[in-house]
């Protein structure tokens, strides 16, 4: 055991945890928005809109994160007409090809588990909404969101912890975060072990972090109070 | 399409021997990750305190932990640490271990982590009765497992378990940072040597497609067997 590599590598693998959480946040914040925005075609009754979504989150949820990351980032390059629009100052950075494909990723995950919050709710709620004479706008923001949110809560938690883990395939696009880092420190040391204890730590106390905050906000937003 | 041709003037048979690669790690992964799971399940529903910490270390250790990490342990640590092994023995000579036995160890480990906890939850979930008759109906520790609560406990676990393969058939995708070509290397050599990374990536993700769409279709008929009698 190194401990002084330990103790040396604890700042630089800090510093690198920022880029992590910096990826890790702008992927759910916009991945949230595609998820709810997906799930909603999902529950559309228009066969081709409800085919198209199905279609969406089949092909993201069946590919491996790594090959949607090198499609983005080495493969939509290729294309010489997306290289004179202004869509090319985004992605010719490393950094945002990585958010597109983390949000494209877990927005597919996010629809999943949204749809079926959405489907768990009881129709009696929505008609007794109906016949109290609310209308469909507010039932469906006042009354199915809330109870969806408080449903997915579980699964949702699950998914941040899994995209927190994704956002480990940024180091695979010349990224340094975390993981990068890590690799980096691992490859010019030798020493493994010392270096994925550090690294690991940080990665499980994040974990541990995200966990509790979920853990916090379902009793919260339990129905039984 | 002439770049998917068979034989020397396309990629067909590297990519076709690829997905073959990727199916073999994926299924010896899954083996090394149940193989985890018959040592870890017992611990975490073991009465003693101790092996329960054991079985809790290792479950929230690697479900914690990004995979990508776990296998730079494994691709930078593994030698190393065969080596060490191997020196207590007294061979002292270098041992390169070849990147297909660490790359199925890695994401076996990962899925052993997962399989542990479906396989806990489908014990805990089967009815206390079932034991307790078992008991009094005298068969012996072995048979009560095998023949009463094993069968019923498939049941409850194979629906999570194809979740787990999903999860490990993906996550070989991984291995290709320690060089073992499996369809994502393949992909990158074929890129590289060709410059039309879109083309060979998008095939690739259809290769992926294609494996978890025939597995899913496999799994659904093991489950129709299983839960006879439901």
């Amino acid at each position: 055991m190194d401990f002084d590599l330990m103790i040396n590598s604890f700042p630089k693998l800090l510093g690198a945890t920022v880029v992590t959480l910096k990826l890790l946040s702008a992927s759910l914040f916009f991945g949230l928005f595609l998820g709810l925005f997906f799930a909603i075609l999902r529950l559309n009754k228009n066969i081709f809109i409800n085919k198209f979504a199905y279609g969406y989150s089949y092909i993201f949820r069946g590919t491996p994160l790594l090959v949607q990351i090198f499609i983005i980032y080495f493969g939509l390059g290729q294309i010489e007409y997306l290289r004179t629009t202004f869509l090319w100052v985004i992605l010719k950075e490393p950094y945002w090809c990585a958010i597109i494909a983390f949000t494209l990723n877990t927005g597919a995950y996010t629809s999943e588990i949204l749809r079926s919050a959405f489907q768990t709710i009881k129709p009696g709620i929505i008609e007794a909404g109906k016949s109290l004479g609310i209308s469909n706008k507010i039932i469906f923001y006042k009354i199915q969101i809330p109870i969806a949110i408080r449903q997915s809560l579980p699964a949702y938690g699950n998914e941040i912890i899994l995209m927190m883990k994704g956002t480990s395939l940024a180091s695979t696009v010349t990224l340094m975060d975390l993981t990068g880092v890590a690799k980096y420190i691992i490859s010019t040391t030798f020493k493994p072990i010392e270096v994925f204890i550090v690294a690991g730590g940080i990665y499980l106390f994040m974990t541990f972090i995200i966990h509790n905050v979920i853990k916090y906000l379902e009793k919260k937003y339990s129905f039984q109070q | 399409m002439e770049l998917l041709a068979f034989g020397k003037t396309g990629w067909g048979d590297e990519l076709f021997y690829a997905t073959l690669m990727t199916i073999a790690v994926s299924i010896t992964a899954m083996l090394v990750g149940f193989f985890f799971a018959l040592i870890f399940t017992p611990l975490k529903l073991s009465k003693y305190k101790t092996l329960n910490l054991v079985g809790n270390f290792y479950t929230t250790v690697i479900r914690g932990v990004p995979e990508l990490l776990v296998i730079y342990l494994f691709f930078f640590g593994g030698s190393g640490a065969i080596m060490y092994v191997a020196s207590i023995f007294g061979y002292y000579e270098y041992i390169e271990i070849n990147a297909f036995i660490t790359g199925s160890m890695a994401i076996g480990i990962i899925s052993g982590a997962y399989s542990t906890e479906v396989f806990r939850g489908a014990i805990q979930s089967i009815d206390k009765g079932q034991f307790e008759a078992a008991k009094v109906l005298g068969i012996n520790k072995f048979g009560q497992f095998y023949k009463i609560i094993l069968p019923q406990m498939l049941r409850l676990a194979i629906p999570n378990l194809s979740n787990v393969w999903q999860i490990t058939l993906k996550d070989t995708s991984l291995i290709s940072v320690t060089g073992l070509v499996e369809i994502m290397r393949q992909s990158y050599i074929a890129a590289g040597s060709t410059r039309d990374p879109l083309f060979f990536y998008s095939f690739a993700a259809v290769l992926y497609l294609m494996l978890t769409y025939v597995s899913m279709k496999l799994i659904n008929k093991l489950e129709v067997r299983y839960s006879k009698g439901y």
